[in-house]
């Protein structure tokens, strides 16, 4: 495959993010943060608990609002497009910018075919052979066809934490996102289906724009082209999340430039 | 030394927890002791009072004991009715006063059964939950996923009230607002106070089963960009299915014991009847009307509509309990 043709099959998204600013009703919990992800790259999250990377990231496709006080100031661009921009619906957000949480979620009502076709329906696809299709693909794609093909009418609760968290990223990819949001994905599971998911993570990248949050330093230095290191403002009286690096996560494992990375990297914090 | 402290805190601990344990113990006992003595009770004196006709029967006046059901065409009742000596008997002394023979009420025999009772029971709850499901489930849903709207607290207060209010102001309501407009006790106005009972438990054991729901459940629905409505329709409410059923049955149960609010509003009615714009028979009406009565054997049918009552409620918490465990057997 060429690099040509492979443009074409998979377009290259872009996210630009300027002075971001989360709120909690009237708690600022992070200061204003400038990031740029880069087409087809995996760019990590990672700080100490608490220091807003969970916030920042649902801050990107708009499920922050979700929360009924919060709110958001700054911009944040999916190419040219404004998410934030009131012409914009919030749902078609979340369409094209998926999201995958800690806790492996299976609708517990429906099955392993039906936790994929749901999201596709909502697409407005109906007709049974494209959806039997589109499932099929998305489960391939997520590395879990072979192991629930022959049980898709039974409930997604029938699968190992492993396989539910890669049946939502199947959910996930199965609408055909332009970037897709990890927070902590692996945290809840055992190190097998950590592996797995990790490989996923650098297949997925050949197709899409990758941002994950992870407290699991190894993980980032495993799968991240670049890093964002989050801190916790100490000197605030209310804690306060400061972006305070972000660099190709060799730069920031090798030589960062912030003490306080430094700190965090060896331990010495968090 | 460090270790011997320890083991004498560990033999406090364990006196506490025993003494602890035992209270609670008894405290269920306390607790269990009476329902089972009621159950068993009902179950033993109501139980011997059924048979076929009990169940396939409407009401008929009592006969005594000896006269084989025979029915004096013309009244409609017994033809030697409650033992009086209806001949007028030899009178020695012309004005000597008229004594009847004092009735034996113990050697009447109640005849016919509760059918009407029993299809009362069932259309005028089922006819009230008809109205109290989409009423309570609404605001249910509203309750628990809009909890911070202003509206919400409102209607969550009134909830509250109306859940404890006693049963007979509902039948008050019930008889002014219904009764006296439409000019007749009814059952339908009997099924819109058993509704007034039932909301309230429907639309808070929904908000309590929604709200078990883990938040992370509705970002999922959300984050496949899913609206708001879309996600508590097909995700939400589903996932609380169990918890909302089981709640509906109760309200049913609850309903169909329900005695004050249909006392003042279906009447009773000694005839079979489907018409729920007619008054209507209800089993809770029935055991309070036999009670009330002079005859021990109608007293003793009171214990049989007692017993039919707490068959349904039991069987209706039965198939509570089937119903939860089957959805979480994961089928
Ligand atoms: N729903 C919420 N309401 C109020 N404050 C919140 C909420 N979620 C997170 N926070 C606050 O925002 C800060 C950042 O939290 P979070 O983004 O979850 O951190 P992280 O994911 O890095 O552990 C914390 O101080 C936390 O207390
Ligand atoms: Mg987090």
């Amino acid at each position: 495959m060429t690099v040509a043709t492979q443009a074409v099959a998979h377009p290259a998204h872009r996210m630009t993010v300027r002075q971001l600013t989360p709120f909690y009703g009237k708690r600022q919990a992070v200061q204003a943060v400038d990031l740029d992800v880069r087409p087809h790259e995996i760019l990590a999250l990672i700080g100490p608990s608490g220091c807003g990377k969970s916030t920042v990231l649902r801050c990107l496709n708009r499920m922050h609002e979700a929360i009924p006080y919060a709110h958001v100031a700054g911009t944040v661009k999916l190419d040219d497009t404004d998410i934030y921009s009131p012409r914009i619906d919030a749902t078609l957000v979340r369409r094209k910018i998926g999201m995958v949480f800690q806790m492996p979620i299976a609708l517990r009502t429906r099955s392993i075919y039906e936790n994929i076709a749901v999201g596709l329906r909502l697409g407005g696809i109906r007709s049974k052979g494209e959806l039997d299709g589109r499932v099929e693909q998305a489960l391939r794609d997520a590395n879990l066809w072979d192991e629930v093909k022959d049980k898709l009418a039974l409930s997604g609760l029938a699968l190992s934490g492993g396989q539910q968290q890669r049946l939502s990223i199947a959910r996930t990819i199965a609408v055909v996102p332009a970037v897709i949001l990890f927070d902590e994905p692996c945290s809840a599971l055992d190190p097998i289906s950590t592996l797995k998911i990790e490989a996923l993570l650098l297949q997925l990248r050949e197709r899409y724009t990758i941002v994950i949050v992870t407290h699991n330093m190894q993980q980032a230095a495993r799968v991240a082209d670049r890093t964002a290191v989050f801190m916790v403002e100490q000197s605030a009286a209310v804690p306060l999340g400061v972006l305070v690096e972000e660099g190709t996560t060799d730069q920031i494992f090798s030589t960062p430039k912030d003490s306080r990375t430094e700190d965090y990297l060896s331990g010495r914090v968090g | 030394m460090t270790l011997q402290t320890n083991m004498l805190n560990y033999g406090g601990r364990r006196v506490v927890d025993r003494t602890l344990r035992g209270c609670t113990v008894v405290a269920t006992a306390i607790a269990i002791i009476p329902l089972v003595l009621i159950i068993g009770y009902v179950l033993v004196v109501g139980g011997s009072s059924l048979n076929v006709a009990f169940f396939t029967q409407t009401y008929m006046p009592p006969v005594p004991a000896d006269s084989g059901g025979a029915v004096d065409p013309a009244t409609g009742l017994p033809a030697d009715f409650a033992g009086i000596d209806v001949s007028g008997g030899t009178l020695a002394d012309p004005n000597a006063p008229v004594v009847p023979a004092e009735p034996d009420l113990t050697q009447i025999q109640a005849q016919g059964g509760v059918l009407h009772g029993i299809v009362g029971t069932l259309l005028i709850t089922l006819v009230g939950l008809l109205f109290a499901l989409p009423i309570g489930l609404m605001a249910g849903i509203f309750l628990a996923e809009y909890p911070s709207n202003s509206l919400a607290t409102g209607i969550r207060f009134c909830c509250d009230v109306l859940s404890g209010a006693p049963s007979i102001v509902i039948g008050v309501v019930g008889y002014t607002l219904l009764v006296q407009q439409a000019r007749t006790y009814s059952g339908l106005a009997g099924a819109v106070a058993i509704t007034f009972l039932m909301v309230p438990t429907i639309a808070r054991t929904t908000e309590e089963m929604l709200k078990l729901v883990p938040h992370a459940v509705r970002e999922a629905a959300m984050a496949m960009g899913a609206p708001k409505w879309y996600g508590t329709l097909t995700v939400v409410v589903p996932t609380a299915l169990t918890g909302i059923v089981t709640g509906a049955l109760l309200a049913f149960a609850r309903g169909a014991g329900e005695t004050a609010p249909l006392l003042l509003t279906i009447q009773g009615n000694s005839n079979l009847s489907y018409d729920l714009l007619a008054p209507m028979a209800a089993l809770p009406l029935l055991t309070y009307k036999y009670i009330e009565s002079p005859f021990p054997a109608e007293n003793q049918l009171a214990w049989g509509t007692a017993f039919v009552l707490l068959l349904l409620v039991l069987g209706v918490n039965l198939l509570v309990r089937v119903v939860t465990t089957r959805i979480k057997g994961g089928v």
